[in-house]
């Protein structure tokens, strides 16, 4: 009940929020944003596709940029073809063609990888992997080589008599396909298939013996996934009118699988946490930083360590102390862990941008401002500030934690009677 | 005709042989027990005739028919499940999901990815009525991993009944379980086994004598004696390599 409270919530602010920030004056509006949001958008697509193999069926796959990108080129293609009047097909239908683009890829590549369990599957993606991000600059028909390709959305053929000329009308034909998309994949989860995915991740071999192929089971799941993936990769090739060698390669499948993974693999709408999460932090703090990928790192790296069950995961624990009417009890202790937090945080971002601004900010001739005043990063005193903020944040941060554990342990004992 | 016979059925494991030329005939409808010291090699017999290694020579035949090139699906899709001696769940999925799960593919379901789980009603039904079955109706939603070990299997049992399969392979069912616990669990394998043809591994001699209409005792991967329970017991060599130290 409640979460479709929240469904609706999130779709109405997808809907409403460029109108937020509309430029009345001049009719216009705000390009960032709509384009943070578009980029969201694919990236929901992408990371949940992601999760069909990773939460849902336990496949730990390393080329799920493979079909986004190839749904990305081929999309260019189409394009260009029905810009030539060589394919009437409506704009609104083109992401499903290149849907079906990922799903003949990943056809091809799952009949190969899913033959393989564990690690071996691994290794045949990441093969995959690289053998794509090659193919991509070998064959320059296709590809386009370094350059990528170009297209012109403008195609002039729209169910709605829409062109597609402002980025707005394509942020809203993403937010449609999103939708569509994430409303399949949630209805996978609910189908033979999708229960059997998550039966052959849990035991593949019990699987076999209720009179399951766990094999078909994975290379119908895998197939599937890549035409979702393809489908975020050709509203990707519709967005930026060029697809280029970035669409499909390696850095793109991490990604796929940190979003994922941030957002919580264990919770259907777990991914579409992380993707909405990440996307934000590297269209902002990209923007503000140069070191914004070491943050999403350690990011990574605290999840893998103290929460594997990722944003989706943390929240979820919640829910038996909270339908137990006791979630009030634990704001103080929550309180307790936000000064060291903050300072723990401050001295690592501190030294972080320190280190940063000594070397490639001093090759960009940047200067380091906080709080309004530039800061002096030869000078002993930041340094001494940020690392004692650390530590001093690290020591108080594992106090404070260990208290925090011990209520937790305690209501949830409680919670359980 | 037989439900389930091997004929010198033969497995080695690297250069050592582990099943040594396992002749059984099974007939529909028997109970049949296989007793044996630890090591004999039962829990290999199962996994030779399931399918889930490849035997090394000899013939396995289920109603008549060849099974023993067969991978493990196809073979529970002929008609021959099996539980295993260490439980074999879905620890991530709900008690419930684990035995639709076990229902979908004798229901025809295959690999459907279009057919919403919610709308089968007669799929969850009949998943509601094995919960029932297997007194874990108060435990449906649960996750399957936080069972107790007795309701685990109960579980592993009902998964293994639930396609319908006709030869009912058993490893160990009651091994680890308290007293109430093993009377309660023979009394739902004998009612959930009803008709079928009934192939168990068992040490409880007490649980063994009562059910089986057919014992055989395998010792070190031969078949020392096979035939009705007064006979077996009354056979000289299975006293010495076996029952003698087992009965007191
Ligand atoms: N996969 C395997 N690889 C090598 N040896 C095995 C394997 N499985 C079983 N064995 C050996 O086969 C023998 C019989 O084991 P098992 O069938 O489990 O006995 P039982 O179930 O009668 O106690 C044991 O000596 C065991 O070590
Ligand atoms: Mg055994």
């Amino acid at each position: 009940m409640k979460s479709r409270w929240l469904i609706l919530a999130l779709i109405a602010v997808a809907i409403a929020l460029p109108w937020g920030f509309y430029d009345w004056q001049h009719h216009r509006h705000d390009g960032f944003l709509i384009s943070v949001l578009s980029q969201t958008g694919m990236m929901i697509i992408l990371a949940l596709s992601y999760n069909m193999l990773l939460g849902q069926a336990g496949l730990f796959s390393l080329c799920h940029a493979t079909f986004f990108g190839i749904g990305g080129y081929a999309m260019v293609h189409f394009l260009n073809a029905a810009g030539k009047d060589e394919l009437p097909v409506p704009m609104e239908f083109m992401p499903l063609l290149a849907g079906l683009s990922g799903l003949g890829l990943a056809i091809l590549f799952g009949a190969m990888a899913t033959k393989q369990r564990a690690t071996a599957f691994a290794m045949i993606t990441l093969g995959i992997g690289e053998l794509m991000a090659t193919a991509a600059l070998m064959f320059h028909h296709f590809f386009g080589g370094e350059g990528g390709v170009t297209t012109d959305r403008m195609i002039d053929n729209s169910l709605f008599g829409l062109t597609y000329s402002s980025g707005i009308q394509v942020y809203y034909l993403i937010v449609a396909w999103t939708l569509i998309a994430v409303a399949l994949m949630y209805f996978l989860t609910l189908t033979p298939l999708g229960r059997m995915a998550n039966a052959t991740r849990d035991n593949y071999e019990r699987a076999q013996f209720i009179g399951y192929d766990p094999r078909m089971v994975r290379f119908i799941q895998f197939a599937l996934s890549g035409f979702f993936a393809g489908i975020g990769g050709g509203l990707y090739a519709i967005t930026y009118e060029i697809v280029t060698f970035d669409a499909l390669a390696a850095p793109l499948s991490a990604n796929a699988l940190l979003m994922a993974y941030i957002g919580g693999t264990t919770v259907f709408g777990g991914p579409i946490l992380g993707a909405i999460l990440i996307t934000l932090l590297q269209s902002g703090v990209s923007l503000l930083s140069n070191s914004w990928l070491v943050y999403v790192g350690v990011m990574f790296i605290g999840m893998v360590i103290f929460a594997p069950s990722g944003l989706a995961g943390i929240i979820q624990a919640h829910g038996p102390i909270q339908r137990a009417g006791r979630l009030g009890r634990l704001t103080l202790p929550y309180l307790r862990l936000v000064v060291p937090t903050l300072a723990l945080l401050l001295g690592f971002v501190g030294l972080v941008e320190l280190m940063s601004f000594l070397t490639i900010g001093a090759a960009q001739d940047k200067k380091l401002v906080l709080f309004g005043s530039a800061i002096d990063v030869h000078a002993t005193m930041p340094w001494v500030v940020a690392s004692v903020s650390l530590v001093v944040g690290a020591l108080w941060l594992r106090f404070e934690a260990a208290g925090f554990h011990r209520i937790w342990e305690h209501l949830s004992a409680e919670v359980r009677r | 005709m037989t439900a389930l016979s091997l004929r010198d059925v033969r497995k080695n494991f690297g250069p050592t042989e582990i099943i040594r030329g396992v002749t059984l005939d099974i007939a529909p409808g028997e109970r049949h027990c296989i007793i044996g010291p630890n090591g004999a090699g039962k829990t290999t017999c199962f996994n030779l005739i399931s399918g889930r290694f490849p035997i090394s020579s000899g013939e396995i035949l289920l109603n008549d028919q060849r099974i023993d090139t067969l991978p493990p699906h196809k073979i529970n899709r002929l008609g021959l499940s099996r539980s295993f001696q260490i439980t074999s769940i879905f620890h991530r999925l709900s008690v419930f999901e684990n035995l639709r799960c076990a229902l979908l593919w004798s229901r025809g379901y295959r690999y459907s990815f279009w057919s919403p789980l919610w709308r089968q009603k007669a799929l969850n039904e009949a998943a509601d009525r094995l919960l029932e079955d297997l007194n874990l109706a108060t435990r449906r939603d649960i996750l399957a991993g936080l069972l107790s070990y007795a309701e685990q299997r109960a579980l592993e049992i009902g998964m293994t009944i639930a396609g319908g399969a006709s030869v009912i392979l058993l490893d160990e069912p009651t091994a680890g379980m308290s007293n109430t616990e093993t009377d309660y669990a023979m009394a739902l394998i004998r009612r959930v086994t009803q008709g079928k043809t009934l192939l168990m591994v068992e040490h409880d001699m007490k649980v063994v004598f009562d059910l089986a209409d057919t014992i055989t005792v395998l010792v070190y991967g031969q078949v020392i004696a096979s035939g009705p329970p007064a006979s077996v017991r009354a056979n000289r060599a299975v006293q010495e390599a076996y029952l003698g130290a087992l009965e007191e």
